[in-house]
């Protein structure tokens, strides 16, 4: 047993740290993921420059990692800062289309040269794909879309749009270069779209893709859930220094036991939630290892509003207001429970699949 | 035992709902339903209105312009008020300023102050906190030094709630350097246009802009300013606190906020199942109703301990405890309903661009500002050692 990052690992991580140590700056961080196209090009071109991108997909596919440890790790550091910069959106969309033989295009979007983002969920819908509406349906030659689709992270501003929707034979993939987005900013900031579409035509990549598409989006939920323990821990750094520096009463405020007992619930939400992630990452792949990935998005869907809740409680006013990085933090740590399937969605997957026996 | 109101204080909640239902201007009970920031002049139209009926100063005596309500029916009014959707009034003048001058106020104070609080000549907010002054209210430093018939002020307030629409704002200031620090505060009325007043606004969480810092650089203040004598101020702060906390259980807010959860459940769809159905949300909703209707009868069952005048101070510190929580617990909900477009900032789209019958941005925005009720009004783990003092006393 070893719970330690390989020497790659470390490598990975600490590049990345010190990176966006030295680049990111989390004003400009605000002001960017508010603004169109809600990220820093800047930071995006030094990200895929340092082979950042290229670790979200394998060796065989064009990139130089891939595995669920990589993204992980990549998505961990990228918590840590606050990174606004659209890398889920292009995570889904790479492992997609490496899936479906588009080298080309996973090579360009690695380069940074173009970007690409992921068009699943809609607003009925946001876990589970059997509840998917659109349709794409072929006619003369050409496919045809239809439906509507939203949550597309990381949409804005990028070239192409890979679009699931439902085929004759499943779930299918399509191709859409050039989409006409209705953009917005995230509430934490960075960008999503809606994607209407009627009768749009598009490239089919896959007729039935559902394999490909739950293994994606389950990396990405794996990509979040350690993102989440990224910002977790910063926030709780942020926390515990100003429970040990503000002083009421004559006294520091990490010397109540009231807020002593509150930090310490939140560092164990915490080990817990780094605990899950370890699972999912180790499972991912495996049989069963969609389990451990709705585990983990459950738990940290819960932890993260208790860190954030509990972070902004215990700074008192400071804690609600924009100019305080922590804030910031928290809202991230609230929001990602509402990406790919919040702890109810998640679950619904867990009861769903039925209990796994815990020893074999 | 008898959990209705009698029959005087029926008549008077069915009068007060026709008056709601006919006075109240729908775009601003709209505003106020999606909780998107109210305009000086939202509050300024219902402010006139309830003057009109003689229904603004709710806790004032009759015979300076209040409505010479007994608790009940002051409760009655407050829940009524927030099931349809009416402006919760800024507390400053009406709740706090006016109470404590006609306590505490010279007659001359009172006569001028009072009714250009009623009509809406003074917006008053409230400079108690600092920057280094939050709980601990009492190690305020804000300095106000005696020269002539004047004071000089210098220091710091913070986190003065819609100090932006106000042009006057009453303060603790610090008038004696020794003894207990409690003994040398002294409660003092300013005007913001004073030379040597400057507000800053404070960006909250949200983006939004509800709460100022105010600067104060040899602000100079007439003695008459003064609210009760030199040095005594801390009585009267704590008397106004006590303002603070009525309907401090806000159950007809949360009432509201349930039935708009229970709307939405209706008509939104979570991966092919409809809300209402779906078994965690509708688990949660139950166990916050359940919470809630405790709520409402705690909050009657220490209403009518007030009525007989036994009210204890630890009574609406639990209201307030429970009342926050019940409250943050449906902002929470609200916003987890919404799922996944709750994470998208309603800006750049419209809501028919959205395709949805609610703001899904303002759900999550609206539930972080929602933090602040567990901060602000003395915050709740103050309220615990307030409780907890109580319990444990020999
Ligand atoms: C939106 C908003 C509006 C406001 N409006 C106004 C206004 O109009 N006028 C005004 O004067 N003030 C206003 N306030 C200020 C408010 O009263 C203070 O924020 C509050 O008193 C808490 O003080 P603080 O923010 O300095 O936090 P701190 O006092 O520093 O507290 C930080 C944390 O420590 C906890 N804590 C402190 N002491 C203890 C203890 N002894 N035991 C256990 N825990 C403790 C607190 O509960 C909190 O969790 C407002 C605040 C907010 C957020």
């Amino acid at each position: 047993m070893d719970f330690n990052l390989s020497e790659d690992h470390q490598l990975l991580s600490n590049t990345l740290n010190r990176f966006l140590g030295d680049n990111y700056d989390i004003e400009k961080r605000n002001e960017a993921g508010f603004t169109a196209p809600y990220h820093l090009q800047d930071m995006w071109n030094g990200l895929a420059e340092l082979g950042v991108i290229g670790a979200l997909v394998s060796e065989e596919k064009g990139g130089f990692g891939g595995s669920a440890e990589d993204i992980s790790v990549v998505f961990e550091e990228l918590g840590r800062s606050l990174c606004v910069e659209p890398m889920l959106g292009t995570l889904l969309a790479l492992r997609v289309l490496s899936d479906h033989g588009q080298d080309e295009r996973v090579e360009q979007i690695i380069s940074g040269e173009s970007r690409a983002a992921l068009a699943v969920y809609e607003p009925n819908m946001s876990c589970d794909l059997s509840a998917m509406e659109a349709t794409a349906v072929e006619q003369d030659g050409v496919w045809r879309l239809n439906g509507r689709k939203s949550a597309i992270y990381g949409a804005p501003g990028s070239d192409f749009v890979v679009v699931a929707a439902k085929t004759e034979s499943g779930t299918g993939l399509f191709f859409l270069e050039n989409p006409v987005l209705i953009c917005a900013a995230m509430v934490d900031g960075g960008g999503v779209a809606d994607l209407v579409m009627e009768n749009t035509a598009a490239e089919c990549l896959a007729l039935d893709a559902e394999t490909s598409l739950t293994s994606a989006l389950d990396l990405g939920r794996i990509a979040l859930c350690a993102e989440a323990v990224g910002a977790m821990s910063a926030l709780q750094d942020l926390t515990v220094d100003y429970l040990k520096q503000r002083k009421q009463f004559g006294t520091t405020l990490s010397s109540f036991q009231a807020l002593q007992h509150r930090a310490v619930n939140m560092q164990i939400e915490i080990e817990q939630c780094r605990s899950i992630v370890i699972s999912a990452v180790g499972q991912f792949g495996q049989p069963g290892g969609e389990r451990n990935v709705s585990m983990a998005k459950n738990l940290i869907g819960r932890a993260g509003r208790l860190m954030s809740e509990e972070s902004i409680q215990l700074h008192g006013g400071i804690g609600m207001t924009w100019e305080y990085p922590g804030a910031h933090f928290a809202k991230r740590l609230v929001m990602i429970d509402h990406q790919l399937g919040d702890q109810n969605d998640h679950a619904m997957r867990l009861i769903a699949t039925g209990a796994k026996q815990l020893v074999d | 035992m008898d959990l209705e109101f009698n029959e005087t204080e029926l008549a008077f909640r069915d009068e007060v709902r026709a008056f709601m239902r006919s006075e109240l201007p729908e775009d601003i009970s709209r505003k106020v339903i999606s909780g998107n920031e109210l305009t000086r002049d939202d509050y300024m139209r219902w402010q006139a209105i309830l003057n009109a009926k003689g229904w603004l100063a709710t806790t004032w005596e009759e015979e300076y312009g209040g409505p010479g309500w007994d608790a009940v029916q002051r409760h009655i009014f407050s829940e009524e008020s927030a099931l349809h959707g009416a402006p919760r009034m800024p507390p400053f003048g009406l709740a706090m300023m006016g109470p404590v001058l006609i306590k505490f106020g010279t007659e001359e104070q009172k006569s001028t102050l009072l009714p250009r609080i009623l009509d809406g000549s003074d917006w008053w907010c409230q400079g108690f906190s600092e920057p280094g002054a939050g709980s601990d209210l009492a190690s305020m430093k804000m300095r106000a030094e005696r020269d002539g018939d004047e004071y000089v002020l210098n220091g710091q307030k913070t986190w003065t709630t819609l100090g932006q629409y106000a042009n006057k704002i009453f303060c603790l200031v610090r008038t004696a350097s020794e003894g207990k620090p409690q003994a040398s505060i002294s409660f003092l009325l300013v005007d913001l246009d004073t030379p040597g007043v400057e507000m800053r606004p404070i960006r909250l969480i949200d983006g939004g802009y509800e709460v100022n810092e105010v600067f104060f650089t040899d602000v100079r203040v007439p003695v008459e300013n003064l609210v009760g004598n030199e040095n005594e101020g801390w009585t009267i702060a704590k008397y106004l606190l006590t303002h603070e906390r009525t309907n401090i259980a806000g159950v007809g807010f949360s009432i509201m906020d349930l039935e708009r959860y229970k709307t939405l459940a209706q008509e939104i769809k979570r991966d092919g199942m409809q809300l209402s159905d779906h078994p965690i949300y509708a688990a949660r909703a139950a166990a916050i109703e359940a919470d809630l209707e405790a709520l409402r009868i705690t909050n009657l069952r220490i209403l009518a301990e007030t009525r007989d005048g036994s009210a204890g101070g630890v009574g609406s510190s639990m209201l307030k405890l429970k009342g926050t929580q019940v409250r943050q617990e449906l902002q929470d909900l609200y916003r987890s309903a919404i799922g996944p477009r709750a994470a998208t900032l309603s800006s750049g789209l419209s809501h028919n661009e959205m395709s949805v019958p609610y703001d899904a941005g303002q759900a999550a925005q609206v539930y972080f500002l929602h933090r602040k009720l567990s901060i602000f009004g003395g915050s709740n783990e103050i309220q615990r050692n307030i409780v907890a003092k109580e319990m444990f006393r020999d």
